[in-house]
């Protein structure tokens, strides 16, 4: 059974049909890209799965669980963290906050437990803490703990977003072009990162990005999309070949 | 460890010297009568200033009707001493009265959070708007409360001790439940509610939430202000009381328990002073809080705390910066 499973997923903005018919099947452990143009619909595949938006149509299960209808945050809970297009911290928060508010389902106390500082409150809070600093630590970033996120560098930023993202202890990770506005060193260095985070986090990866080169690197298998149609599905090699994809997506590329 | 025994004691030391003294100048005559109300409208809106902080300052929400939260405590802890307990027992049915008010504030307050909070949008500042304006021509309408007249018969329970201690009771709550998983789940919403959502905290939950805490210190707030005033109205409990609550808010600082100090010390000594101008005076407040909202909207102490008022696992990242006033929000 796949992990994620998606069915003829489809979605309406007015009258514009911005996914249509979308399929997917991720396998656990699997690093999936999903391309195409400006405007294609990969983001809107992003927020029917996390719950953001509801779909017109279709069906999206995890683990066998339909999630359709469901709160965004129930379905985070669930397994499925996600970062974004462009950069969405908590700004004026420190850089521990923004890790430990990941966190948020996994501190399990009561409000009353909160108000008056129980025991039950000081034990959970501190291994809290420690999370969010090893965390931190694995992204190289606990020496900003104390400073708030809009102070830290965009490369840092980015971290400190699937920092957060994987605080609530995903199976699957959404990644919105995580490569957005890095330069070439920098792109390389996180696709070593996001192979060590698979490995080490034992996650599942799906992957939106603009630039070819990026997913052709890290991914078993790609899909694109093109005016919220499916136009091809396959191996990196396939795709590089496929003249539908050639024309659809670099075409507009190069124009 | 040892050190930090020592200062949990100062703290302490501290609070019990503060109850000392407001014992002290209650008791001792040593300050005018006039005085001694003053600081008491002061701690009133103390903590009135901290219960609509939570909502507009910490969670970023804007609520604009908080006298409807203050009148149903006032009425409610009036009843309970009144018609209740008739006024026996004398201050031992008054700890239990503002209980009572303050859980019918917070209980009056699902009914606005419940609808508002639905859906994602900015239905709040209407809502609760339209709430206080209910509130206040129901409480006109209900002849067994007095109606317009209003209600009275209560003694005078409050005072200086009571007003103390009910602050130091608000501010210690307030200032847990910010440090807590709640209390950043309620700043997240601050700051981008969607992401929030979207990593993990259940955001619908936490206004609600936060809302009724937020009543509830104003029910209390309401409850002593009705035993120190000893008659209550409606009218008390108009926009006009609502407008002042947000002014100190804007005034002292969003997100701030030491600018809501602040805020509610400065406004409510400066209404004072300002006595002489008449009805002139009530221009006052409106136009501080539009100043306030174009020029400084963060207010005086703007996102920033004191960091006495930080529990001390969280203040340890914050020293490292090297300043008293902890930068940043938190
Ligand atoms: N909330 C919305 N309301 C109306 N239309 C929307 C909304 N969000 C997206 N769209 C439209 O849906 C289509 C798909 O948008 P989407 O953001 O999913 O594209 P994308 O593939 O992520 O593009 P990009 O590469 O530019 O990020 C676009 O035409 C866009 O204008
Ligand atoms: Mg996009």
């Amino acid at each position: 059974m796949p992990l994620l499973h998606v069915e003829q997923l489809t979605h309406y903005f007015g009258g514009l049909r911005a996914v249509s018919d979308f399929n997917l099947d991720l396998h656990e452990g699997e690093v999936v890209g999903l391309i195409g143009p400006n405007g294609a619909g990969k983001t809107t595949v992003f927020n029917l799965i996390t719950g953001v938006y509801r779909p017109t149509r279709g069906r999206i299960q995890l683990d066998g669980k339909d999630l359709v209808g469901m709160q965004s945050c129930d379905i985070v809970s669930m397994g499925i963290a996600r970062t974004f297009q462009t950069i969405r911290l908590f700004r004026e928060l420190s850089v521990l906050d923004n890790v430990r508010i990941g966190h948020f389902s996994q501190a399990r106390y009561s409000v009353g437990a909160a108000l008056f500082r129980s025991g039950p409150f000081r034990r959970q809070e501190e291994r809290v803490r420690e999370r969010a600093y090893e965390l931190l630590e694995t992204f190289n970033l606990s020496r900003y703990a104390s400073s708030p996120a809009k102070a830290l560098p965009y490369g840092e930023q980015r971290r400190l977003e699937i920092a957060r993202a994987l605080a609530s202890n995903p199976k699957i990770l959404l990644l919105d072009e995580p490569a957005a506005g890095m330069n070439p060193n920098e792109i390389d260095r996180l696709l070593e990162t996001i192979a060590w985070l698979k490995d080490r986090f034992g996650l599942t990866i799906f992957l939106i990005e603009h630039q070819m080169r990026v997913v052709m690197g890290i991914c078993e298998r790609i899909l694109v999309l093109d005016f919220g149609e499916t136009i091809a599905e396959g191996t990196p090699d396939e795709i590089r070949t496929n003249p539908r994809v050639l024309e659809a997506y670099l075409g507009k590329e190069a124009s | 460890m040892h050190s930090d025994v020592l200062k949990s004691k100062r703290t302490l030391l501290l609070i019990a010297a503060g109850l000392a003294l407001s014992f002290l100048v209650e008791r001792s005559g040593l300050v005018s009568s006039y005085v001694l109300q003053i600081l008491m409208y002061v701690g009133i809106n103390i903590i009135l200033t901290l219960s609509l902080n939570l909502v507009n300052g910490y969670m970023g929400e804007f609520s604009v009707g908080h006298a409807g939260f203050m009148a149903v405590g006032a009425y409610m802890a009036s009843i309970v001493t009144v018609w209740v307990f008739r006024n026996s027992l004398g201050w031992l049915a008054f700890p239990v009265a503002i209980l009572a008010g303050g859980a019918a504030a917070a209980g009056t307050s699902l009914i606005v959070a419940i609808p508002s909070f639905r859906t994602r949008g900015d239905y709040l500042a209407i809502v609760t708007l339209a709430f206080n304006m209910i509130v206040k021509s129901l409480l006109e309408n209900i002849e067994a409360l007095g109606g317009p007249r209003g209600f009275l018969g209560m003694n005078r329970l409050t005072n200086l001790v009571w007003v103390y201690v009910w602050c130091a009771i608000t501010i210690y709550i307030i200032r847990n439940f910010v440090y807590s998983n709640y209390g950043r789940a309620m700043l997240s919403i601050r700051e981008d509610e969607v992401a929030s959502n979207l990593v993990s905290v259940n955001t619908r939950q936490t206004k609600v939430l936060v809302f009724v805490i937020s009543a509830f210190f104003a029910g209390v707030a309401g409850a002593l202000f009705a035993h120190l005033v000893q008659f209550i109205n409606p009218r008390t409990f108009s926009i006009q009381k609502s407008t002042d609550i947000l002014v100190m808010v804007y005034l002292g600082g969003i997100g701030s328990i030491f600018g809501s100090i602040l805020g509610a010390t400065v406004y409510t000594v400066l209404l004072e002073l300002l006595r002489p101008l008449g009805v002139w005076r009530w221009v006052v407040g409106p136009l501080m809080l539009v100043v306030l909202m174009i020029t400084r909207p963060t207010g005086i102490m703007g996102l920033r705390e004191f960091l006495g008022f930080v529990p001390r696992e969280e203040r340890a990242e914050r020293r490292k910066e090297g300043t008293a006033i902890a930068a940043a929000s938190r």
